[in-house]
This record gives structure tokens, sequence and C-alpha cells, in this order.
């Protein structure tokens, strides 16, 4: 639906200061609401025409004591009138709910930013639990910041009254009233987000009420108590004409899928297992049954991963999504499909490892267990996203791939895609590749390992079809025949061929494109989400007239055939990963070419500045 | 499923109803070992499927095979139908994503004791809980054979083994008590050696919708060979199994002069006379809401009790799939948005 984007206030704009950019931090306990005030800030950002980048960081338990460091969650916003490509490095902006979520995040902000805290929760316990001997509002610790202390909760109460609600129910729409505040600053139409409430609280008329009551007495109490000397505004960004919505890394992977079954003409059958951060894939998913997705919560990963094969088999677009510990889980059975030569798309959502590790923080430290971490020579395809709306782009390029060379795909995003929202143009389906598949119904002539010449791909004979019954499995097939084979020069030349096979989609993967001058002193090479840090990291150096450059491969498997050209035409190479240098691994140990690693494993994306610094000392 | 409720291009049936037992027979040589209770079930399966095919107006091709890993999983490789030999305990996985993307196949697992009960346990009782329209074979020689005799999880208590030569220390599970504990809609249990209750069964479990599950007692004449002679030898089973019929008396012995009965909870093996009538005899009921009655017969104890073989449960549940393709039905009725709609079912803006 579209939007009616202007400001919907009638007052005198004159104080109205127009400002490029801003980075806001949402921040409170994991009960505060802090993803959905962000969320809300977010689209209300988007829909006013804003360029916009997200990272929610929310801690794996549910509810984590309250009050407590470990149950702080956050929300970062970045918005602009121009483009930008990440969440930001350090907020402007901080909004604390308690003395924990201060004291977790105030450390990121800016020198001089603003905070506004809830003045409610600055009681002795709550510093206790934070870890406060000493009132921060106090002691100094804010000295050099912009202080707003609001009695949030005693404010939304009495704001709120009058619905009737509850006094704890009341307390509850705190973040609402402290997201009026902030959409007073920011010169906010209130009414896009009155409507997000209304949908939102839809089935209880009364919470709804309270919210919307709560966000307006936020605004209106910054508007007259004069809290703030003056309001900002953010203009449009200059994006590329068309429409656009915003969409998150999870939810553009699951339309990807969609759209590529539909391109391809085929049922799209998901079977997954719950897991963080992936299992928004099967929600997202389990709603489009009308494009005949059909989805199936299995007992376990490899129940999740076997189903999909079983699909497969039986002619359907076969997707699992997991992350890191479901994938080890699944790893027998993409062998399975390997062998099996069954086009089947494996998400991996990655997030924090070892073992459980850390499941709601991001980390790119699967790539070598996706392309090694099977038994036997195991190669499949492997694609990676770069940014939120990108997992739509890729997931339909997985599917292509997976079809055409009838090879398992593993389509990599990370808990910072996943999560994370942009700006979404919305594709025209007539820009969308077409998805052919063909199945294999004449028996004349028919051996089931029988290849493509082009592609090696071998025929997709689907059960149903007459004449043509095969039997297929994990032992070693016959070239040809498809029959078990335990012949040793078979073995030796089926390995080859699934290899070949894979290195041949090469052939049609576009090349590695570089940004800025084809050679020069430094090459920056990212995959996945570090895409955004890394080009602006490299704008910003090429702004200063350095010879840097980037180049970001969202194919890893194979590489583009242009990968060891272009890394051969810069002095040096820098690749940053949220891992321990695992492309880095790779392109050393496959082009013997002395690249670098910048390594980061917080938990956390890249800021720009921390590779803008490593770009300056290898300078 | 049946004739009338398939489409079928016309001609089909009749080819359909002339198979012969060699359609289901492929070229690949067959590698048990000489010996091995596999080969009755194979041949059983090949010369029925002809029968079921026709009775269900099941063209060949929509015949899928389905297995794990272990002896019996080499089974689809000796069936001219199509196959998938797949990863061990597995097998439950792929035919039920096959089912649900294909719900006209029908598809049949083969598994071991081994692939079923041990390594996919897990699958097994969430296949039959969904009761996903499968027939589910459980070739159970309470061995590992492919690994070259090891004890599994159905071998008894102090079973001297390679893995195990003091004796094993775990007690086994029982395989039909899993299948009715998970709710299965059909349990059964048969032998590979009276191939005529094994065709009985086996035509019963074709016909079934939804799970169907039969534990297959099959002799494994290199590992653990006579391991049901006690019972399944010919010249003690009349006095030591008791076939199961539906609606009939539970009875046994070569003039049916045994029974079991009821005392309490606990049943009772009873001789007729003396005061004991036909009438004081459990009834089978096979279609008995309750798993119940049905657990109570596969938790008879082997040494004091006959062994039943026969159908113990067969009862109608909505099957998984049809459960899903409904919900599929109904949202393609309730929406009917393109997919350019869908991409535009958030807040959308524009710029230009």
């Amino acid at each position: 639906m579209a939007i009616e984007t202007e400001a919907s206030s009638v007052r005198d704009q004159s104080h109205v200061e127009d400002i490029e950019n801003v980075i806001i931090r949402f921040a409170g306990d994991s009960g505060d609401g802090m993803q959905l005030t962000g969320s809300m800030f977010a689209h209300n950002s988007a829909l006013v025409g804003n360029d916009i980048s997200t990272l929610p960081d929310f801690p794996a338990e549910i509810r984590a004591p309250a009050g407590t460091l470990p149950g702080v969650s956050g929300f970062q916003l970045n918005f602009s009138s121009y483009e930008i490509m990440t969440p930001g490095d350090a907020p402007d902006v901080l909004v604390a709910m308690n003395p924990a979520a201060l004291k977790v995040n105030l450390g990121d902000l800016v020198r001089g930013g603003l905070i506004i805290l809830n003045d409610d929760t600055f009681r002795a316990n709550n510093l206790k639990k934070a870890g406060y001997e000493k009132d921060p509002r106090e002691d100094g610790s804010l000295a050099g910041y912009r202080v707003i202390s609001l009695a949030l909760t005693t404010l939304v109460q009495n704001a709120v009254k009058e619905t009737g609600i509850s006094h704890k129910m009341a307390a509850r729409c705190k973040n609402m009233y402290a997201l009026g505040v902030v959409f007073w600053l920011y010169d906010r139409p209130l009414d896009l987000t009155e409507r997000v409430i209304e949908e939102k609280f839809g089935k209880k008329p009364e919470v709804a009420e309270a919210n919307k009551k709560a966000l307006l007495a936020g605004y209106n109490y910054a508007d007259t108590t004069e809290v703030f000397t003056s309001q900002y505004r953010v203009g449009k960004a200059v994006l590329e004409p068309g429409t656009y919505r915003m969409i998150m890394g999870n939810e553009a992977t699951a339309l990807g899928f969609v759209t590529a079954a539909q391109l391809a003409q085929k049922t799209l059958f998901y079977g997954s297992y719950p897991i963080t951060p992936a299992s928004d894939i099967l929600h997202e998913l389990s709603k489009h049954k009308a494009f005949d997705v059909r989805t199936f919560q299995a007992e376990d990963e490899l129940a999740a991963v076997g189903s999909v094969i079983g699909a497969a088999f039986g002619g359907a677009l076969g997707v699992t999504g997991t992350s890191g510990p479901g994938l080890a889980l699944k790893s027998e059975a993409i062998g399975l499909a390997v062998m099996t030569e069954l086009p089947i798309v494996v998400i991996d959502v990655q997030r924090g490892g070892p073992s459980t590790g850390l499941p709601t923080k991001t980390e790119q430290a699967d790539l070598l267990q996706v392309l090694f971490g099977r038994n036997g020579e195991c190669p499949v395809a492997v694609v990676a996203p770069a940014t939120p709306g990108d997992c739509f782009i890729m997931a339909v390029e997985a599917v292509r791939i997976a079809f055409k060379y009838m090879v398992p795909v593993v389509f990599m995003s990370d808990g910072y895609l996943a999560n994370g929202a942009e700006p979404w143009k919305i594709p025209s389906l007539e820009s969308l590749p077409t998805i052919e598949v063909t199945h294999l119904t004449d028996p004349e002539g028919f051996q089931p390992y029988k290849r493509d010449p082009e592609t090696l791909a071998r025929p997709w004979v689907v059960p149903g079809t007459p004449g043509m019954e095969h039997r297929i499995g994990g032992l070693e097939k016959e070239e040809v025949t498809g029959n078990v084979s335990y012949d040793p020069e078979n073995h030796q030349k089926m390995i080859r061929l699934r290899a070949e096979k894979v290195s041949r989609i090469a052939e049609s993967i576009p090349e590695l494109e570089v940004e800025g001058d084809p050679e020069g002193d430094v090459l920056v090479l990212g995959w996945g989400s570090t895409y955004g840090a890394i080009l602006t990291a490299v704008q910003r150096a090429r702004d200063r007239g350095e010879r840097v450059s980037s180049a970001h491969l969202r194919h890893l498997s194979p590489f583009p055939k242009n990968i060891e050209t272009v890394l051969r035409s810069f002095k040096k190479v820098l690749v940053p990963e949220m891992n321990m240098g695992q492309l880095l691994l790779l392109l050393r140990g496959q082009f013997l070419i002395d690249a670098q690693g910048l390594n980061k494993v917080e938990g956390q994306p890249f800021k720009i500045r921390e590779i803008e610094q490593k770009i300056e000392e290898m300078l | 499923m049946s004739v009338n409720t398939r489409e079928l291009p016309p001609g089909k049936l009749d080819e359909i109803q002339n198979y012969a037992r060699a359609d289901f027979t492929s070229d690949q040589t067959v590698r048990w070992c000489p010996g091995c209770g596999d080969y009755s079930i194979l041949a059983q399966m090949q010369k029925l499927m002809p029968e079921i095919c026709g009775n269900l107006g099941v063209p060949r091709e929509n015949v899928v095979f389905v297995s794990g890993i272990g002896c019996s999983s080499r089974f689809p490789y000796y069936m001219n139908t199509y196959g998938f030999h797949s990863i061990h305990g597995r097998a439950p996985t792929f035919a039920t994503g096959l089912k649900l993307a294909r719900p006209e196949l029908d598809i049949w697992v083969v598994t071991g004791d081994g692939d079923g009960l041990s390594i996919g346990g897990n699958h097994l009782i969430h296949c039959l809980r969904r009761n996903v329209d499968l027939t589910i074979l459980l070739f159970n020689n309470r061995i590992y054979g492919l690994t070259k005799g090891q004890y599994s999880p159905t071998s008894e208590l102090g079973k001297k083994t390679k893995s195990t030569p003091m004796g094993s220390v775990d007690r086994p599970i029982n395989a039909l008590c899993v299948a009715l504990a998970a709710e299965a809609t059909f349990v059964a249990r048969t032998l590979d050696a009276d191939t005529k209750h094994l065709q009985e069964v086996l035509l019963r479990a074709a016909e079934h919708r939804g799970s169907a599950f039969i534990e297959i007692f099959q002799n494994c004449n290199v590992f653990n060979d006579g391991a049901f002679a006690s019972f399944a030898e010919r010249a003690v089973r009349s006095e030591r199994m008791m076939k199961l019929e539906d609606g009939k008396p539970m009875l046994y012995g070569k003039d049916h002069e045994k029974g079991l009965r009821l005392n309490g909870l606990t049943p009772e093996a009873v001789q007729l006379g003396n005061g004991v009538s036909e009438k004081d005899i459990l009834v089978h009921d096979e279609g008995a809401e309750s798993a119940i009655p049905a657990y109570l017969l596969a938790k008879l104890d082997e040494e004091d009790f006959p062994v039943p073989v026969g159908v113990f449960r067969a009862v109608e549940r909505p099957t998984f799939e049809n459960l899903l393709l409904e919900q599929v039905t109904e949202a393609q009725k309730k929406q009917t948005r393109s997919l350019e709609e869908l991409f535009r079912s958030a807040d959308t803006w524009t710029v230009s």
C-alpha cells in the first residue's frame, strides 16, 4: 500500500534544522520493547524517504533478569538523506530505558552525543544491578554529553490513565512515549506509526489506544516543555527511482525463494527446524501457502534436510534453512545430495560459534564448514548475499544454479543480514531471470548419470515418469548408468566430475566487479554482510585520494573466473571478515597471494572506521 | 487410495492390472548372504506388487522404495521401481519430503532394527505420529549385520557379540511398542519364514492410508541364526505363535485349544476347558480407538506367552500430507494476489 509521507504537523517550522544523517540507538531491558520501538522508527524513516540501515542487537535469553547488563536489548538505526550502507559506527543519540542500558551502550556514543534517560529507573537497586556504584547522572560519568532525563514511567502512566488500562500495562507503553519524544525531535509524522500500532495491537483496542496516546503524549511533551532547543529534519535520500519498501534479510530471503519457485513453476518445499537466527524464514514462508509453498517443521535438522532432498527427488524446489549448529547436523545429508546430484538449497544464517556460541549475534565463521565440512571430496556451490535486500536476488540465483547444474547450493547469510533492514527497490517481474527446468520424460537412451555436455548436470527424472524407473543413493555411482560401483578408476573419475561440475558454474556467473580503479595500492575484498562497511571505508579512502578499491564476492564456490586477475592488479589485498581468516586462507592457498586479514569476532558487524584504519595502516 | 479416486489415462488401468512379477525385478544382482531372510521378503514383495498396484490403481512409476543404511536397506536396488538408498536412519525423512511434494506416489520405507530404532529412532517416531501415508517395513533380525555382528537395540539382554563379549547390558526396545506409543495408525508384525502370512500383512499395509508400520522378524543366518527359532520354527509355530484376526478370539495351539484372557489388567495364557470357554478369551479388535490393547499384546513376554503376529492396530486418521495440502488449497482459495502484489504487501513509497 502506498503511503502519504508529508509531515502531519502544522506547526511553525522555523526551528527545524536540516541535517543529513543521524544514528540513533534505543536500548532497554529485553521486555522494554526496544526492537519494536526501533523498527517503528525505521519504518517511519523509510516512509519519509530517508535511506536507512538497522542493527538489532538482542540477548539470546527471551527475558534475561530485568535490569541486568546481559538483559539489555538494543536497536540501532542509521537514517540519512544520502545513500548509506551500514547502520553506522557510533550513535549520535542514545535512548536508555534503564541504568544497565546506559552502561552497556554509553561507550559507543559519539562524544557530545545526546542521551535520553528514563529517570524513574535510576534507583538504588537498578543502579546496583547495572554495576553502578554511584549514580552516573551525578558522578560526572555523563559529562560531555547532552543528557535529557525524563520520568518516562510516571509521565506515561499519567498520559494513558484515562484509557482505563492497568497500571502495569500503562508502564509498558513507556517505549512509545520515548518514541514520541524523538519523533518530535526529528519532526516526524505520527500517523504512519499510529497505523502500525493499530495493526500491531489490533486485537486489543485498549492497548493500541494506550500506545497511541503514549506516542502522542511523548511528542507533545517534547513540543511544549522545550526540553530540546530545536528540531531536526533529515531529508529524503536520493535513491534510484522506483517503488520501495523496507525489508529485512530473512524476509527478503523468503520472498526470494517464493519468487524463484514461481519463476521455475515449481512447488517450494521448505523443511526446517527452528533455530536462531533462521527461524523467521520458516515463519515468513509458512504465510505463503497460496503460492504453493509447503512448509514442514521437521523433528530435527537431519529430518529437515532429508525431507528437502526427498522433495527434490520428487521434482520440487527443496530448500532448508538453519544456522551453524544445524548445518553441522545436516552435513551427512548434504553429502548425499552431492552424491545423488539433486538440486537443493541450504540456507545458513550464520551466528557466533563454535557450538551454541552466540545465537543472536552475527559472525561469518561457517565458510570453511560450508566448503569442507563433510566427509569425502564433497563440493557444493556457495552464494552469499551482501545486504538484506540482496538476499532476494541471491536466493533466486541459488535456485538458478541448483537447477541448472543439479547441485546443492549453500546460501550464506548471517545474523546481521537476517535481522537488519534497508529500503528495497521492488523489482519488476521482467527484471528477474528466467529459471528453466526440464524433466526428461523420454525413456529412449535414458541413463540416470548421463551428463549434459555443457553443464555436466545429470538428468532430473522424477518418480511418476513411466519407463524410467531407477535407483539412486549414497553409494558411489557408476558414471552414466548410476549403478553402484566400487571400481577404483570410476571413483576417481566421479570425484573429478563432481568437482568439475561445480567449477563450471563459473561460466554462468558474473565476473568480480571492482568498485573504484581496476588497479591500485590496496584492494579490499569481502564477502557477505561486510559489504556496506567495506564499500564506505574504501569510498572514504578514495575521497582522500588514496589508490584503494573494493570488490565483493557473492559467489564463493566457485569463485568468479577473473578473481585472480583482480587480486593481482593491486599491490596489497585486505580481506576483512567476521572470522579468523577463512576466505583469506582460501585466497592464500589457492592463488599464493600474500593477502592480509582484518578479523573481528565480537558478534558485531564491522564499523567503517575499523576498516578505514586498517586501510590506512596498509598504505 | 482406490482405483476410482485417481485419474488414469485411457488404457493405463489395463496396463496396471497386467503387471507381472518380472516387471518389479531390477537387473541388479542381489548381494545378500545366501540364506538371508531378506530374500524371502524381497520375493514376496516382487510377487505381490502386481496385485498391490492392480488393487490400488497405482502405476509402477508411482511406486518408490526409500531405505536407510544396513543390509535391509539395499532393498530398493532390487525393485524395478523408483528407489532411494539414503543415509543411516533417515529414510522416513526423505520419504516424508517426497510424499509432501508428491502425494500421489505410493512410498515404501525399508529399514532395519539398527537403522530404524537406533540411529533413526527419532525419525520413525515422528513419521508415525504425523501419520504420513507411507508403508514402513522394519526388518528386525536383532543384530547388526552390515557391520558384521554387533548387538542391536532389539537384541536380548545379555547378548554376546563382538562388541559385547561379556553380554550386552542394555535392555532391548520393542519395535511395536514404539510404534504404538507414537500412535501409529497401522501396526503389524509378521515373519520372513511364513510367506503366506507375510503376504497377507503386506497387502493389508499397502491398502492402509496413513503410516503403516510392519515389524518383520527376519533371520540373519550369518550373525544371529535362529534368533526367532524358539517360536518361528515350523514345528513349534502353532504352539508358540498366535495369529491375530480382527473380531476373533485370541486362540493358538494346534487345535486352537489355548487362548489369551485378561485377569484385571494382566494377560494370562490359558487352556480351554475346565471351566474356561471361548467367551473368556480376549477378542481382537484392531480398530479399537485406544492403542492400549494392542500395546498389551506387543508387550507379551516371549518366554511365557505365544508371540502375536498379524495386524495389531488399524485405525483411520487424517494423513499428514492431506492436512497440509488442505491448508495450501484453503490459502489459495482465500488469496489470489500476484507475486508483485506480494512484494508490495508492506508500506511502499516511490522515489522519482
